[in-house]
């Protein structure tokens, strides 16, 4: 017999299943909405320029493959708060920060996480918007928090459930840790505007609530990467020292190198020297140092001039891609003769859309359509084109006229 | 200001390993030797990227159908079979039988995470933190927190290090396997133990698993120098494979920092071995869910480096040779410090240097003389008298060779 007898068979990835499904359907039309990857017009991965080109730098370079600091590549950790945090922030300029190279947004949450466990002794909740990305809520539970919600997007509307999220927000137990989606909310797509973030602010501060950011998508959202982090800038000047992570998988399209950082806003230079040194005692039994090579990348075109523009230019290019074709999904809609407010599509921001699709509709775009979403109705425009969206706009109204 | 909430997190100390490099790139004198951190020199005392390596990253480089999408949370399939493949060997029952899973890791130290993570979930009941594990002492220090961070809470060292004899201390290691609980669970160095470079012979393999098997104890293999510790891929996995030859289920955490020098690009991968397809199946489905949470997915720079080395064969003899170059060159060197010493007439003996293996020497060297090397010397090594027997060069093995004579007969 086995020791493994009694191992359970672990369910599928909802979104993965997603993702098997479309790859085994023979309609020539078909379209894998799950994909939480950017496509181009034609569908494809897209490689940036900007990535090809920091690559062949650094190939020139002829650079040893010397294990990298436990905290990671200084030049990239240090690019990627002045990126997140903006060059004249006093947070940034004083010091008293410290940010440390995480295995793209998972691994930089889940170092976050882990160090909340060890060191966040005032409680073990961490209060999450509803919905959220799936993944948040098991990161924290394996790293031995809790989960709670709070009230976020309202389905009537498709929109921010604001008033509902300010009342919830505001009952929150005094220092309890509340996660916030910086930017592009996954899987909704719903942003507060400036104003609301700014209540949000005030609430939070007066709660005093532990705030973690979790910015996957600055400078993918709304192709200005000061704009998208707008909310983060906010809440430091307002002196919430916040919890942040960051993702260079979709703004930079390094996806499967990797690269991420987390980071930590202190009272000042030395207390985040006492906390990077307590990160490095967290990263090390978990995979020792970090991988090289998408933190390379990501360095090389923050730090570099040239490179660092053709990048803003290529990520707003994504960002434009996006937009328009929900600008076009909406158009495509009111063609065919839908009678529904489509509004919420090109309100929303970033990846991915929740269009309001009951279970039922999303089952019949997959069947009837070959159109794969997850059941949530949430679609990833990354892989609408317009191509395509004709299609989806036709699929859509035939299964909610 | 507000009071911190972090205002009671204590500075903890660095690690020890890594202090010591700093330390040393601070030394300014001019005859400093670091014999510390684990990683391959030249004999130029340089960093070394194989020249399969460089071939291979070429290759990537120019393959403009490539692209950085996501691996599969297990990792790059062609890179989990090469890599477990290299362990198990090609004719492997346990693949015959289609009985083994792969785990793509963040090195070794991420597959040694995954796989007590999975053991603290699953193995000898569910969520069993109170399941023993075994260290040997002395061992990588790191292997401690990475049980302990998994969640366990009762870990124990078994008897492994001989220091008067400088060898290994067999009958301690087998009276601590008769008298730990069933299911305990061991960590075994597969080949080139760190810090002591000190193996057991296959004889002595031989009983470790008969006492292993009768009190059903569980292996978990750490396997970070497969070729690198004699030269040859299959010496150096022998006892893995006569583990897997005795029908034990096994987890197996192999790193390619060292025998591929790829040590930043983060290369590991944890192969399981299962009595059958189904239990590793729905242990590789738990696996997924850990890594999920961990990295989501491994990166993909290094699997592809490896996965295109192996699965060529033209390659893969070029690796072995690189691999050989540095097994070689470490050899070299034993076998040149340990005559030097002989010569001097240094105290004690000095056999030890060439028959313990792979990178690291445990000189015997006790933490004054240790101190009295870095100081007086400006040659760095681990209070434990751990040296890398990489840092040694051509142009610093004599000097090397009287400061221990020196460090060995001034201080007691």
């Amino acid at each position: 017999s086995s020791w493994w007898s009694h191992v359970e068979m672990g369910p599928p990835d909802p979104i993965l299943g997603v993702t098997e499904a479309f790859k085994r359907d023979t309609n020539s039309k078909k379209m894998n909405l799950g994909v939480g990857a950017y496509r181009d017009d034609n569908g494809k991965p897209y490689v940036l320029n900007c990535v090809r080109k920091a690559e062949a730098v650094i190939a020139s370079k002829k650079m040893d493959k010397e294990y990298l600091p436990i905290g990671g590549l200084a030049d990239f950790t240090r690019a990627s708060a002045e990126l997140a945090l903006g060059e004249n922030s006093e947070a940034f300029k004083s010091g008293r920060y410290v940010t440390v190279q995480g295995i793209s947004g998972t691994g930089s949450l889940r170092i976050g996480a882990n160090f909340l466990q060890r060191f966040f002794k005032a409680g073990r909740d961490v209060y999450l918007p509803k919905p959220s990305w799936g993944n948040h809520t098991p990161i924290f539970r394996d790293a031995g928090m809790q989960l709670q919600s709070y009230r976020y997007y309202d389905p009537r509307t498709c929109s921010l459930d604001f008033s509902g999220a300010m009342d919830d927000i505001a009952r929150i137990p005094e220092k309890s840790i509340i996660l916030l989606h910086a930017c592009a909310h996954n899987p909704t797509g719903v942003d507060p505007r400036q104003e609301q973030w700014k209540e949000l602010a005030a609430t939070v501060k007066k709660r005093n609530l532990l705030v973690y950011f979790d910015m996957a998508y600055q400078g993918f959202a709304s192709g200005d990467i000061n704009r998208d982090a707008w909310a983060v800038r906010y809440f430091i000047e307002q002196g919430i020292n916040v919890l942040l992570s960051q993702s260079y998988a979709k703004n930079m399209g390094l996806y499967g190198e990797r690269a991420g950082a987390f980071t930590v806003i202190c009272s000042d230079a030395e207390e985040a020297k006492r906390v990077e040194s307590q990160l490095k005692i967290l990263i090390r039994p978990m995979y020792s140092n970090p991988p090289l090579n998408g933190a390379r990348i990501a360095a090389t075109i923050l730090n570099t001039p040239d490179l660092r523009k053709e990048w803003l230019v290529e990520v707003k290019g994504m960002a434009d891609r996006i937009i328009s074709m929900r600008t076009q999904l909406v158009s495509n809609l009111k063609k065919e003769g839908s009678s529904h407010n489509w509004q919420h599509i090109t309100d929303q921001i970033g990846m991915f859309c929740f269009t309001g699709l009951k279970p039922e509709q999303v089952d019949r775009l997959t069947k009837e359509f070959s159109i794969y979403m997850t059941k949530d109705g949430r679609i990833s425009v990354a892989g609408v084109t317009s191509g395509n969206v004709g299609y989806l706009a036709h699929a859509i109204h035939q299964v909610t006229k | 200001m507000a009071a911190s909430i972090f205002t009671a997190v204590p500075r903890a100390p660095p690690v020890a390993v890594f202090k010591l490099t700093a330390d040393f790139r601070e030394d300014g004198d001019s005859r400093k030797v670091n014999l510390g951190v684990g990683a391959y020199r030249t004999d130029e005392g340089k960093p070394w990227v194989l020249p399969v390596v460089k071939k291979v990253e070429q290759m990537i480089a120019n393959d403009n159908s490539l692209n950085h999408e996501y691996l599969p949370i297990l990792g790059l399939p062609e890179f989990r079979a090469n890599a477990s493949r290299i362990a198990l060997g090609d004719d492997s029952p346990a693949i015959k039988e289609n009985r083994i899973g792969s785990v793509q890791s963040l090195g070794g130290t991420g597959a040694l995470r995954i796989g007590a993570e999975f053991l603290r979930r699953w193995y000898n009941g569910n969520n069993n933190t109170a399941t023993p594990v075994y260290i040997s002492a002395p061992s990588w220090e790191n292997h401690n927190s990475v049980f302990v961070d998994a969640g366990f809470k009762d870990i124990r060292t078994y008897h492994y290090w001989d220091a008067a004899k400088r060898g290994l201390d067999l009958q301690g290691l087998l009276n601590d396997m008769e008298q730990a609980p069933e299911f305990s669970i061991f960590i075994l160095h597969a080949c080139a133990h760190n810090p002591t470079g000190t193996d057991p012979t296959p004889d002595q393999w031989k009983q470790i698993a008969a006492v292993m098997k009768r009190r059903f104890l569980f292996p978990f293999f750490d396997s970070a120098y497969q070729g690198f510790a004699s030269g040859s891929l299959d010496k150096d996995a022998w006892a893995v494979r006569y583990f897997v030859s005795e029908g034990f289920e096994l987890f197996c955490a192999q790193s390619f920092s060292k025998n591929f020098g790829l040590y930043n690009e983060r290369v590991g991968n944890l192969t399981v071995v299962g009595k059958d397809t189904d239990n590793v199946q729905r242990v590789l489905s738990q696996m997924e869910k850990i890594v999920r949470t961990t990295w989501s997915n491994p990166p993909s720079q290094g699997a592809r480096i490896v996965a295109t080395t192996l699965a060529s064969p033209q390659l893969f003899a070029e690796w072995k040779d690189n691999v050989k170059t540095m097994a070689d060159r470490v050899l070299l060197m034993r076998s040149e410090l340990r005559s030097r010493l002989e010569s001097l007439g240094t105290p004690g003996t000095w056999n030890h240097i060439t028959e313990q293996i792979g990178m690291f020497s445990f000189t015997g060297l006790n933490p004054k003389q240790v101190e009295y090397m870095i100081k007086e010397k400006h040659i760095y090594l681990m209070a434990s008298g751990r040296i890398n027997m990489c840092g040694l060069t051509t142009k610093n093995l004599d000097y090397v060779a009287k400061s221990i004579h020196e460090a060995v007969t001034k201080i007691q």
